[in-house]
C-alpha cells in the first residue's frame, strides 16, 4: 500500500517504525485502557506483518481479549488511549461494523451463531444477499454460501441448521462468515478451546491455507504447541503490558512460558505456614460428560485428595475442565453421565444434589459470582444466609435478628465494605461481592471449600485480603481447594498443586518443587495422539 | 511493597466514611419511599374519590362493600405475588376459581354434603389443580405462561362441563357466610345501634399491631439494627391505628366485620410471615433473584416452584368459594378477568416483572387501589369503558415508575 493519501500521521508512523511500514498491516501503539479501578492495558504495542499468522500469548486476565476488543471497535475510539494504524491509515472505530468494513473480523471464543438459522442464513446475517425489491435472494444466498463453505473445507449443505452441526464445523461457519465480509485481518480468540483434536487440526490447517491466500490472522491461544505449529511471530502480554515479540526462528514453548510468567512474586501473598492434618476429601475416578453431548468427556477420570488445613491448587488453562470438575462434584451442578466416588474422612459420601453436597460439608464458590454466586437484587444479609438458612430457623421461623447479627459479624471479619448489610449486593464492588460469596460458604460451615478463581476481576488490595481469609480458613482445619489459571497465585498460596489438562490430571507437585514453567508444561500436556 | 502488608485495603476512596453516611441516608430514604410510596398512592386515591364522590366512598356500607367485593381478588393477589416473585405468572386463576366454584356446587348442593366438608374438598381439588400445573412447570420445564394459559382454557372448560350448561344454587347459609356473612353483636344503645364486638375486635387488632411493631423495633434495636427514625415510626403507626379504628368503627355501624375480612386478615398475616420468615418464602425470593445462584446454594428450585403452584391452586379455589358464596350461585362466567386484576394488584404493589421483588402487603394494597378505583368510578357514574382504560393506565404508570426507579438505582450501582 502506498501512503499517497498523505495522512500527516502516516509520516509519524513511518518515522517510528523505520522500513517496516509497507510490511505491517497493523500497528497498535501505546494502547492504554482503564476500567474503573483497573488498568487493563498499559502502553501496549502490537505489530502484525501482512500475510503472517501472529499469535498473542498471555495468562488469563493478561489483557489479550481487551486488546482485541480495542482493535475491533468493541471498545470504541475515545474509550482508550493510543493509536491504531491499519493498512497505513490511522483508524478510529466507533463500533464493530466499522472495523468489519475495513476488513478486520474477530471470531470470539463463544461463537456468535444463531442456532436455529441455516448455515447460509448465518453467513449472511446482517449482510443479506438482496434481489429485486430488496427481497432476499435465497438461491444466490445459498449459492454464495456453498462457495464459501468450499473455501473453508466444510462439506455441509448451506441449508443445514447450525444447531445440527458440531462445534468444530460451527467454527468453520464463523470463518466462512468472515470471508464473506472480505476479511483482511482475521482475529481468532481461543479458536480451538472447545474443539476436539481432529477439528483443531483442520482449523489450524485452514488458517495456514488462508495465509497462502493473503489473509493475515491473529490467533489468541493457550495451546503452545499449536502456536509453535502455525505462528510466524508471537507477542507475549503480561499484566496488560507487551513483554516481547518472538520471531518464528526463536519460538519455543519454554521461551513463551518464560515470557508469560516472569514476574515478581514477592509480597503479593501473605506469609503462611500450613498445619496439615488428616485426609478430608478423596475423589476417585471422577468422570463427567458434556451436559448436551453426553459422548464428549469433559472431566476424565480425575482423582484428587485434600487434607485438613491444606490449601490444594488445581491449575488448568481455560477449557481444561476445572470449573466443570468442581461443579460436577458439587452435587452434579454440571454435566451428564457423571461417575466416580467421593470419600470424606475415609467414608464414602453421596453428592447427588447441591443440597446433599452442602449437607456433606462441601462448598463451592463460583468463578462467575454475578451469574452463579449472588442474588444481586437482594441485600448482603440474605445473600450470606441463603445457603444455610436452616441454621437460623427456630420453631419454623427464620430469626432475622440473628441473621442480621451474623451478617454484621461477617461484615467485620471479612472487611466487607458496605454501608450496611441491608444494602443490595449489586451495589458492592467486585472484591466485596466476592467476600459476600465467601461469607455465604463459610457460614455453611463446610469441611471442604472449593474456590473457583477466587480473585478473578478484583484488584490487588482485595486479592491480598482474600488470600488472608483463605489462610485463616485453612488454619481452622478446613480443606481448601483453589482453582486458578494464575500460576503465581497458586504458587503463592497453595501447599500442593494438581495440574489439569483436557479434563485429566496431568501432574501433582508440592509447591516447593513447582515452578511456573514446570506447571505450564503439565497444564499444556496433551493426550497422546 | 511493605505498604501493602500494613494496609491491605486500598479499596475505596479516602472519604468513604462521610460518603457512606450520606449514601446510606439517601438509600434509606429511597427504600422507604419505595416501600411506603404504595401506601401514599392508596391514600391519594382514597382522598381523591372521597372528594369526587362527596364522601360516599367512605360511608360505612361502602367500606364494607369495598372489602367484600374485592376479597376474592385480594386472596388471589396474595398467591400471585409469590408466583411473580419466583419469576412465573399464573393466567389460570380466574378459570380455576370458576371450576372450583362449580365443583363446590356439586359437593354442597347436588350431593348435599355438609358445608364444611364441601369447602375442604373444594380446597383439596384446588390443590390438585395447582399440582397439575406445578408438575408441568417445575418438573417438565414448560414456562408458566404457557402452562397456565392452557390451564385458563382447560379449567374454564372443566367448569362448563361440571355445570352442564346451567347454574348451581342456592347454597347452604353457612357456606354463603364465606362471601356475605358478618360477625356482629348489635346492641341498642341510646336509640342507636352499635356493635361492641366489632369495636372490640378492632381494638384488639390495634393493640396487636402496636405490640407487634414495638416488639419488632425493640428486637432490632437490641441487635443494633437500623430502625426508622422515631417520629417517622410513631407517625406511621398512628396512621395505621387511625385507619384500623376508622374502618372498624365504620363496620360496627353497618353490619359488623365481614367474614371475608377475617379470612383475608388471617391470610395476610400468615403469608406475610411465610414470605419473610420461613425458608420456603426466602427460597422463593432467592429463586426469583437469581435462579442459578439459588440452585448452587442448595435450594431445591423445582420443589419450590411446584409448591408455589399448589399454593396458588388452593388460594384460587378459596377465591372461587368466596365469589360463589357471595353470589349464592356457581355460574359459567364466574372468575372472568380475575387473573388480570390479581396480576395488576401484584405489579401495582411493586412486584418486579423479572421476579425477585414483591411483597404480600404491597399486593394487598395494590388490590385495594384497584378496588377503590373501581368503586369510586362506579359511584361517580363513570362508564365501564372509561374504568377499563383508567385501570390500564394506572397499571402502566405504576410499573413505569418502578422501572424508572430501578434504572436510576442501576446507574448509581454501576458507577
Amino acid at each position: 500500500m502506498l501512503p499517497t493519501t498523505g495522512h500527516p500521521q502516516n509520516n509519524d508512523v513511518r518515522k517510528g517504525s523505520g522500513t517496516d511500514v509497507t510490511q505491517n498491516i497493523l500497528e497498535m501503539r501505546g494502547i492504554t485502557k482503564t476500567f474503573p479501578g483497573v488498568k487493563a492495558l498499559s502502553d501496549v504495542t502490537l505489530q502484525v506483518q501482512r500475510g503472517e499468522v501472529h499469535a498473542i500469548c498471555g495468562e488469563n486476565g493478561a489483557g489479550k481479549s481487551t486488546l482485541m476488543k480495542v482493535l475491533s471497535g468493541v471498545y470504541p475510539h475515545g474509550t482508550y488511549d493510543g493509536e491504531i494504524v491499519f493498512e497505513n491509515e490511522t483508524v478510529e472505530f466507533s463500533d464493530i461494523r466499522d472495523s468489519e468494513s475495513k476488513g478486520i473480523v474477530i471470531i470470539h471464543q463463544e461463537l456468535a451463531l444463531s442456532q436455529y438459522l441455516s448455515i447460509a442464513e448465518n453467513i449472511f446475517l446482517g449482510n443479506e444477499v438482496k434481489g429485486p425489491f430488496g427481497l432476499i435472494d435465497w438461491n444466490k444466498t445459498n449459492f454464495e454460501a456453498a462457495k464459501l463453505l468450499a473455501r473453508v473445507g466444510l462439506s455441509e449443505k448451506p441449508t443445514t441448521k447450525v444447531m445440527d452441526i458440531g462445534v468444530g464445523k460451527q467454527q468453520l461457519v464463523e470463518i466462512a462468515k468472515a470471508l464473506s465480509k472480505e476479511v483482511k485481518l482475521l482475529i481468532l480468540d481461543e479458536p480451538t478451546a472447545a474443539l476436539n483434536d481432529a477439528d483443531s487440526d483442520h482449523l489450524l490447517d485452514l488458517i495456514l491455507h488462508l495465509k497462502q491466500q493473503g489473509i493475515t490472522s491473529i490467533i489468541i491461544s493457550h495451546k503452545l504447541n499449536e502456536i509453535r505449529k502455525i505462528a510466524d511471530n508471537v507477542t507475549v502480554i503480561r499484566d496488560g503490558k507487551t513483554i516481547e515479540t518472538i520471531t518464528r526462528t526463536e519460538v519455543s514453548e519454554d521461551r513463551i512460558i518464560k515470557g508469560m510468567v516472569g514476574r515478581d512474586l514477592e509480597h503479593r501473598y501473605p506469609d503462611h505456614t500450613s498445619h496439615i492434618g488428616e485426609e478430608v476429601l478423596r475423589v476417585e475416578n471422577w468422570t463427567a460428560h458434556h451436559p448436551q453431548d453426553n459422548q464428549r468427556v469433559i472431566v476424565d477420570n480425575v482423582s484428587i485428595t485434600a487434607n485438613a488445613g491444606e490449601i490444594v491448587g488445581i491449575a488448568g488453562l481455560m477449557g481444561a475442565g476445572r470449573t466443570e470438575f468442581a461443579m460436577s462434584l458439587f452435587g452434579r451442578a454440571y454435566g451428564s453421565r457423571i461417575s466416580g466416588t467421593v470419600y470424606k474422612r475415609g467414608k464414602e459420601i453421596k453428592v447427588r444434589s447441591v443440597a446433599e453436597a452442602i449437607q456433606n460439608g462441601l462448598a463451592y464458590a463460583t468463578e462467575d459470582r454475578k451469574t452463579y454466586g449472588l442474588n444481586l437484587i437482594e441485600d448482603v444479609k440474605r445473600n450470606i444466609s441463603v445457603a444455610s438458612l436452616d441454621k437460623l430457623v427456630t420453631m419454623g421461623l427464620v430469626n432475622d435478628n440473628e441473621e442480621y447479627r451474623i451478617a454484621n459479624e461477617y461484615k467485620k471479619s471479612m472487611n466487607i465494605k458496605t454501608p450496611s448489610v441491608m444494602n443490595k449486593t449489586g451495589q458492592l464492588s467486585g472484591g466485596n461481592q466476592q467476600k459476600v460469596v465467601l461469607s455465604k460458604w463459610i457460614q455453611s460451615d463446610p469441611d471442604v471449600l472449593i474456590l473457583d478463581e477466587p480473585t478473578r476481576g478484583i484488584d490487588v488490595g482485595a486479592k491480598y485480603e482474600i488470600y488472608t481469609i483463605i489462610n485463616r480458613l485453612a488454619d481452622e482445619g478446613k480443606a481448601i481447594i483453589v482453582i486458578s489459571s494464575e500460576l503465581p497465585e497458586l504458587l503463592g498460596i497453595c501447599d500442593r498443586i494438581y495440574t489439569l489438562s483436557e479434563g485429566r490430571i496431568t501432574g501433582e507437585l508440592p509447591t516447593e518443587d513447582a515452578t511456573p514453567e514446570a506447571l505450564l508444561k503439565l497444564m499444556t500436556l496433551e493426550k497422546q495422539r | 511493597m511493605t505498604s501493602q502488608t500494613t494496609n491491605p485495603a486500598p479499596l475505596g476512596p479516602a472519604d468513604t466514611g462521610r460518603q457512606n453516611k450520606i449514601t446510606a441516608m439517601l438509600s434509606h430514604a429511597a427504600a422507604d419511599l419505595g416501600k411506603n410510596g404504595i401506601f401514599l398512592a392508596l391514600l391519594a386515591v382514597v382522598v381523591f374519590f372521597s372528594i369526587t364522590t362527596n364522601g360516599i366512598l367512605l360511608r360505612p356500607q361502602n367500606i364494607s362493600n369495598l372489602i367484600v367485593q374485592n376479597g376474592y381478588i385480594l386472596v388471589l393477589a396474595i398467591g400471585m405475588v409469590l408466583v411473580i416473585v419466583a419469576g412465573h405468572i399464573d393466567l389460570s386463576v380466574g378459570s380455576v376459581a370458576a371450576f372450583i366454584g362449580a365443583v363446590s356446587g356439586v359437593f354442597a348442593v347436588t350431593w348435599g354434603l355438609p358445608w364444611w366438608l364441601a369447602i375442604i374438598l373444594s380446597l383439596a381439588v384446588g390443590a390438585l389443580v395447582g399440582a397439575w400445573q406445578g408438575f408441568w412447570i417445575a418438573y417438565v420445564g414448560i414456562p408458566a405462561f404457557i402452562v397456565t394459559l392452557a390451564g385458563m382454557l382447560i379449567f374454564r372448560g372443566a367448569a362448563l362441563i361440571t355445570l352442564g350448561n346451567s347454574n348451581i344454587g342456592s347454597f347452604p347459609q353457612e357456606y354463603r357466610n364465606l362471601g356475605n356473612g358478618f360477625i356482629n353483636f348489635p346492641v341498642e344503645l341510646f336509640g342507636t345501634t352499635v356493635d361492641p364486638l366489632t369495636l372490640a375486635i378492632g381494638a384488639f387488632a390495634i393493640a396487636g399491631l402496636i405490640v407487634q411493631q414495638l416488639r419488632t423495633r425493640a428486637g432490632r434495636l437490641k441487635y443494633g439494627q437500623e430502625v426508622e427514625p422515631t417520629p417517622w415510626f410513631i407517625g406511621k403507626l398512628g396512621l395505621f391505628v387511625v385507619g384500623i379504628g376508622a374502618v372498624s368503627f365504620a363496620l360496627s355501624s353497618y353490619k359488623g366485620i365481614p367474614v371475608t375480612l377475617v379470612v383475608l386478615a388471617a391470610l395476610v398475616l400468615t403469608y406475610g410471615v411465610v414470605a419473610n420468615r420461613t425458608t420456603f418464602g426466602r427460597h422463593v425470593y432467592a429463586i426469583g433473584g437469581n435462579r442459578r445462584a439459588a440452585e448452587l446454594s442448595g435450594i431445591k428450585t423445582r420443589w419450590v416452584d411446584f409448591y408455589l403452584f399448589v399454593n396458588m391452586g388452593v388460594l384460587a379455589a378459596l377465591a372461587g368459594l368466596i365469589f360463589t358464596a357471595r353470589l349464592n350461585l356457581a355460574g359459567p362466567k364466574a372468575g372472568e378477568g380475575f387473573e388480570l386484576e390479581a396480576i395488576s394488584a401484584a405489579f401495582i404493589g411493586g412486584a418486579a416483572v423479572q421476579g425477585g421483588i414483591g411483597t404480600v402487603t404491597g399486593a394487598i394494597i395494590g388490590g385495594f387501589i384497584i378496588g377503590v378505583l373501581n368503586n369510586g368510578m362506579s359511584i361517580m357514574g363513570i362508564g365501564i369503558e372509561w374504568q377499563q382504560a383508567v385501570k390500564g393506565l394506572v397499571l402502566l404508570l405504576a410499573v413505569a415508575f418502578d422501572v424508572y426507579n430501578k434504572n436510576r438505582a442501576g446507574v448509581r450501582t454501576r458507577r
